[in-house]
């Protein structure tokens, strides 16, 4: 039979919508590209999916900042729709300016336990500037922290490439970093990523470090923790594992060939990334 | 009521932007500045009252776990109040009325879907310095660092606003010039005075026909002409009649390019026969090869370097934006897939002190250009894959920007055609005084003066436009929706229906066209520049699906004519009819002038080596390594998405910390195709001072050569050229871009790789009154960019240039000559003179072939070419990219003649690789090669440095590569 099928729910300024589909359809689920006007004419139409992925890119330019006029679309127009989606036992995924809207609506980090949120309510914590001040591209290695996000699921880490200037987490209160763990929402954290025969390089440091580090999370330094996320963080899930927001692109490792090094290491076949789509898909077998 | 909700960082977090500036000024020695502190605002301007506007600030412009923020109503006659009491200094800056403003324009509309009633919405930059920071310090650092004045205006203190209402009605007023009484003088002073940029036999030209049609002209006829005939859009320079003077020869080109470049190409298909892989070269906005059985690809560069003189960001943004449209525009539309760029700019270490007037900072023209091609194309979703810096004190007023980009077409939709009765259509962003005068100010020589003059000129883009666009093209291409297709660029809608409409005719209907405000004349709407526009011919049948199509991506479709059989261009305001010329006039009634070109062959210099250097080569090693030309590029590179569509195989960065310089890009552009694409470009203008010919010749062996080093099938590479020169009129500075033209003839057909397109910017040059009042003049090295175009079968036979295991032998494929001249070892010692590189392509030619079959068959574990900084450079870059050492023997280094250590380290001799092979391997590989020079020079090693055997045996190079790294790294990162 045929897979789930998969909302990509493109605003203008998604650009990563095509490789996104593309990853969900090769792991044998029908994706579909769905502009959010669309949804806006029609919201019922999102009860057709099993999975709704907001993919990367600038949705509406980040004008404002990143993700937050879509994710303002979500939380008024679509928070019905939204509402539904995430009681159903169903999966929300956000890549990058994905991530930042699925924060941005309030979506994430507390998934439909705090679903529609009100409108001016304070975010306990927000994607914003790399601690660099710009748009930085590089590839970074995670590590796989929740033990019950569907996604991540038999993952233990993973390397992915990162492209983003607003992928700084950081929290109103430290106290919430102690209750995502407890909760176990902690997703993917950032990880040294360092070569037996590497030499060092200048651009270490560089941008590196930050203020808001808290005791038992010490800050990795650029480009190990690519933006000073807090505590490192690169992925955050809701309490159900369900729904999921992380910086990486996942989308852009699944050949081997993608990796900045497969002809050192000799990497053929798939990426690693195809793992992430793989686990989504199989959650509705 | 307008209301202005200022947000500031949050107390807890850092004001990033206050830093930066600080350390500025700091830079500039304005010492008085010892405190800045930041805030952004938003001004709004509607019927909402202070509860609507806490809200709009709380669910939509303020992120409050880090910023705070707060609401003030502004009224134009009292004191402005702002978060800040303790008396500091303030300065806002604000765009010019009419500049686009992306961010203003998303937030309106994201209020308005949130119900807050905004008519207008702007926003500003605040800043407030200590009180004490002295006044003329402060003015002086508003003005160089805080704002440019093309595009914005500095308030000092408070905002005296009450309303941001910009625009007036237009009262329709016919404008005729008096023409046709004048005499020369009076033309040339109109031409002058409207930055008409024609000369004065065209002027001439101009005349006579008004006069045979009996009548003045009108402004925006004039317009039109000019626009049609700038050496912009037209080309006149270069595809007009030259007569070339080489020492005792005289060649006379009736089209110079159609005789050198293009002709190559001619040369090429026809012997080709049946195999020829061009689909459409030459005549389109960029050139179509063959990929495979249902995609082609085309590929195009542009330059725009006068607006990035004076506006860096806008230049650059707009300079990509201009260069995406361009596939978008060819055939019937092809989709993006990769961006390159090419920068040339005067070192950034130069003093503050030493600029002329009217000059802005190299630095901050590099970081400006950078910003607006990473702002563009990483919004648009189109990877940057492929670049390079060149740096010379000659680009100082006078930068290059050169921006590519690379698309799929389906097969089959290659051609277009407008026909009489489709309607002339307009898809995308809205048209405002942006822009005026870009096809005309691009010819015109810089001028200290330009700053404030031709601010006009400058246009700001909106890449998520762009980008929406695009998607609702795609979409109508693939339903069959339009026959033709063609960007607005320079010359706005003039340019645009002017050439698609010339086999036809065509009448425009200019109120209909949607405007950012009122208040535009016809002649304005005309001729804007402004950006994220496309013309589309559609059949009236097609019209109401076309417009579904764009609304369904919320994209503005109008339509503006209609193409008609008259073979005239009508142009109508309202019922008043304002233009109407004769397509043949207009295409075909520019004077064909004759220019003169000269080009004297300079005897050879010979170079004189420093005796007391012999021996020592490290420093040398490490001082090119941390030349601008050579260094590492990363901080610029990190700033791009060479990710996105998620094609990425070769990465500019490679090897073992993701950081070693990439020969060249490959990209995969089909995600179900193995088949690849691999982008590479060369340039030399250091070998241009010596002789352009061998410039021109070395870059396109720079260029093909960087393409096989990763994989590229030497047989089917397509070329593009750019030439970007001095003041042509000069016919000794014609003269070069001739010779170099010859080069590219020669050459193209010789390495059998057609040019598909190309394009040229001329007058570039910068003048300014010195010190003590004289007129100085500084025109650009001759500047030929080679971009390659590549193919490669399969991607996962592709290769990188970093050393991959220690005990692998380093071969050196291609015969080292005494080619020192124009060398980067010269330029560190201050020497000139010596032997520019030559290239021999028969030798060359196969030489590539074997190394491509030898990376075909897997024997390939790195390979690199040997460019600026030779042997030595690729050496420490292989060495430190892959993090192992390597020892080499400089005596088995295959060469021409008896050359000393320092040719053989530093020579660019061109066609010239390293490669890495296994151990197990060599009797394979010298089978291959074996009518090929080649030899073994070396190994890698897992001890961390690169050591060199000298002739006489003496270790000549022994370093540590985190020292070659270091140098290599250092001088480009910046904060």
């Amino acid at each position: 039979m045929a897979g789930p099928k998969v909302c990509v729910l493109r605003a203008p300024g998604t650009n990563c919508d095509h490789e996104t589909a593309f990853a969900f359809e090769q792991c044998g689920s029908q994706a579909e590209s769905i502009h959010v006007f669309r949804l806006l004419e029609q919201p019922e139409r999102l009860s057709e999916f099993q999975i709704l992925c907001i993919p990367g890119g600038f949705s509406y330019g980040d004008d404002i900042g990143a993700g937050v006029i879509f994710g303002g679309q979500m939380r008024s127009h679509l928070a019905e729709a939204i509402g539904e989606f995430v009681q159903a036992d169903k999966l929300v995924l956000g890549i990058c300016n994905g991530f930042q809207v699925l924060l941005k609506s309030g979506l994430l980090p507390n998934g439909a336990a705090s679903w529609p949120p009100e409108a001016t309510s304070e975010r306990e914590a927000t994607l914003t500037w790399n601690r660099n001040g710009r748009y930085t591209a590089v590839w970074v290695k995670l590590r796989v922290e929740s033990e019950k996000c569907v996604f991540l699921r038999g993952i233990d880490d993973i390397e992915l490439p990162i492209a983003h200037a607003e992928g700084r987490i950081a929290v109103r209160d430290n106290a919430v970093i102690e209750t995502w763990h407890q909760n176990d929402q902690i997703a993917l954290t950032y990880q040294p990523r360092r070569f037996a025969n590497a030499p060092q390089t200048a651009l270490a440091g560089v941008g590196g470090g930050g203020d808001v580090a808290t005791d038992e999370h010490e800050l990795l330094a650029y480009p190990d923790n690519p933006n000073g996320s807090v505590a490192n963080i690169a992925g955050l899930c809701d309490a159900t594992g369900r729904v999921l927001g992380l910086m990486p692109h996942p989308e852009r490792y699944v050949f081997a060939t993608q990796h900045p090094q497969w002809t050192r290491r000799n990497l053929t076949g798939a990426g690693e990334g195809m793992s992430i789509f793989q686990n989504a898909v199989r959650y509705f077998e | 009521m307008l209301w202005d909700i200022e947000i500031k960082p949050a107390p807890h977090q850092p004001d990033r932007e206050g830093r930066r500036l600080l350390g500025e000024a700091q830079s500039l020695g304005l010492n008085s500045l010892r405190d800045i502190r930041t805030a952004k605002s938003f001004l709004v301007e509607g019927d909402l009252d202070a509860a609507e506007i806490e809200r709009a600030a709380r669910t939509l412009l303020v992120d409050q776990v880090v910023e705070v923020f707060s609401t003030h109503a502004l009224n134009g006659n009292t004191t402005q109040v702002t978060s800040d009491k303790g008396g500091n200094k303030l300065i806002h800056i604000l765009f010019k009325p009419g500049v686009t403003d992306n961010v203003a324009q998303s937030t309106l509309q994201a209020l308005q879907g949130h119900d807050l009633h905004a008519d207008r919405v702007a926003t500003c930059r605040r800043y407030w310095f200590n009180a004490d920071a002295n006044p003329d310090e402060l003015r002086r650092f508003g003005e160089k660092v805080l704002s440019n004045a093309a595009i914005e205006l500095i308030v000092e203190g408070p905002l005296h606003l009450d309303s941001l209402s910009i625009g007036h009605p237009y009262a329709f007023v016919l404008n005729t010039i008096p023409l046709l009484s004048m005499n020369t003088d009076e033309l040339v002073k109109l031409s002058r005075e409207g930055q008409l940029a024609l000369q004065k036999d065209e002027m001439l030209a101009i005349q006579a026909y008004f006069r045979e049609q009996g009548r003045e002209p009108t402004d925006i006829e004039l317009e039109t002409i000019a626009q049609t005939w700038s050496e912009h859009c037209s080309h006149k320079t270069l595809a007009g009649r030259i007569r070339y003077r080489e020492d005792d020869r005289e060649t006379l080109f009736t089209n110079m390019l159609k005789e050198t470049v293009f002709a190559a190409t001619m040369t090429l298909r026809e012997q080709a026969g049946a195999d020829d892989w061009c689909v459409s070269v030459f005549r389109d906005n960029a050139g179509v090869v063959k990929f495979n059985d249902d995609f082609d690809v085309c590929m195009k560069v542009e330059t725009h370097n006068h607006p990035s003189a004076i506006e860096p960001y806008g230049g650059a943004n707009t300079g990509l934006g201009g260069v995406i449209r361009d596939p978008l525009g060819t055939g019937l539309g092809a989709k993006p897939v990769c961006n390159t760029d090419v920068f040339c700019f005067a070192p950034p270490t130069m003093s503050a002190n030493e600029l002329p007037p009217g000059v802005l900072h190299p630095k901050a023209v590099l970081s400006g250009v950078v910003a607006g091609v990473r702002d563009y194309g990483n919004r648009m979703g189109i990877p940057t894959v492929n670049g390079s810096i060149f740096f010379d004190e000659r680009y100082l007023g006078n930068p290059l920007v050169y921006c590519g980009n690379v698309a799929m077409i389906p097969v089959g939709k290659s051609q277009k055609q407008a026909n009489p009765g489709d309607y002339i259509v307009s898809v995308g962003g809205r048209t405002g005084r942006d822009g005026i005068h870009g096809a005309t100010f691009s010819s015109i020589e810089l001028t200290h003066e330009s700053e404030e003059i031709s601010g006009g000129s400058v246009q700001i883009g909106n890449a998520i436009t762009e980008k929406m666009v695009l998607d609702a093209v795609l979409t109508a291409r693939d339903l069959g929706l339009y026959s033709a297709i063609t960007d607005c660029g320079a010359g706005g809608f003039s340019s645009a229906v002017g050439e698609m409409g010339e086999e036809t005719g065509a009448e425009v209907w200019l109120e209909k066209a949607p405007l950012k405000y009122d208040g535009l004349s016809y002649t304005e709407i005309w001729i804007s520049e402004a950006q994220e526009r496309m013309i589309l011919a559609v059949p009236p049948h097609q019209w109401d699906k076309l417009h579904q199509v764009c609304a369904d991506e919320g994209v503005e479709a109008t339509i503006i004519g209609q193409f008609t059989d008259t073979k005239r261009l009508v142009l109508k305001y309202d019922s008043h009819q304002v233009g109407d010329v004769s397509m043949a006039f207009l295409h075909d009634g520019r004077p064909k002038t004759v220019r003169d070109a000269v080009y004297r062959i300079p005897a050879e210099r010979p170079l004189t080596k420093p005796t007391s250097k012999i021996g020592s080569y490290e420093s040398d090693l490490k001082k090119i390594l941390g030349s601008g030309n050579v260094c590492s590029k990363e901080w610029v590179i990190r700033q791009y998405d060479h990710e996105v569509q998620a094609g990425s195989v070769v990465k500019p960065l490679v090897g073992v910390n993701d950081d070693g310089p990439s020969d060249a890009a490959v990209v995969q552009p089909l995600l179900n195709s193995k088949r690849g694409l691999v982008i590479s470009n060369g340039m030399n203008p250091k070998f241009g001072d010596l002789d352009p010919y061998w410039m021109a010749a070395s870059a396109i062996d720079e260029a093909i050569r960087n393409c096989v080093a990763v994989g590229a099938d030497p047989q089917c590479i397509a070329i593009l050229d750019n030439f970007c020169w001095g003041n042509t009129d000069r016919p000794e500075t014609l003269g070069s871009l001739v010779r170099a033209a010859l080069a590219c003839r020669d050459f193209a057909v010789a390495y059998r790789t057609p040019f598909i397109s190309g394009k040229d910017s001329l007058n570039n040059e910068f003048t300014y009154i010195d010190a003590e009042g004289k007129k100085q003049t500084v025109a650009i090295p001759a500047s030929l960019l080679i971009s390659a175009l590549g193919q490669i079968e399969n991607v996962a036979s592709a290769v990188t240039m970093d050393f991959k295991e220690p005990g692998n032998l380093i071969y050196l494929v291609g015969t080292t000559y005494d080619e020192l001249g124009g060398s980067h070892w010269a330029d560190i010692q201050g020497v000139i003179g010596g032997t520019v590189p030559r290239v021999r392509p028969e030798s060359a030619m196969l030489l590539y072939r074997q190394i491509h079959e030898l990376i075909k068959a897997g024997l390939v574990r790195s390979c690199h070419d040997l460019s600026e900084g030779g042997l030595a450079v690729s050496l420490a870059e292989s060495a430190f990219a892959g993090g192992y050492g390597a020892t080499c023997d400089l005596g088995t280094v295959p060469t021409e003649g008896d050359l000393d250590d320092i040719s053989r380290l530093f020579s660019e001799s061109n066609s010239r690789l390293i490669l890495e092979i296994k151990p197990e391997d060599p009797q394979r590989v010298d089978e291959m090669l074996s009518n090929i020079p080649h030899a073994a020079i070396g190994v890698v090693s897992d001890k961390p440095r690169l050591t060199v055997l000298g002739l006489n045996e003496q270790i000549i190079i022994d370093q540590a590569i985190d020292d070659l790294k270091t140098a290599w790294q250092k001088p480009l990162t910046w904060e």
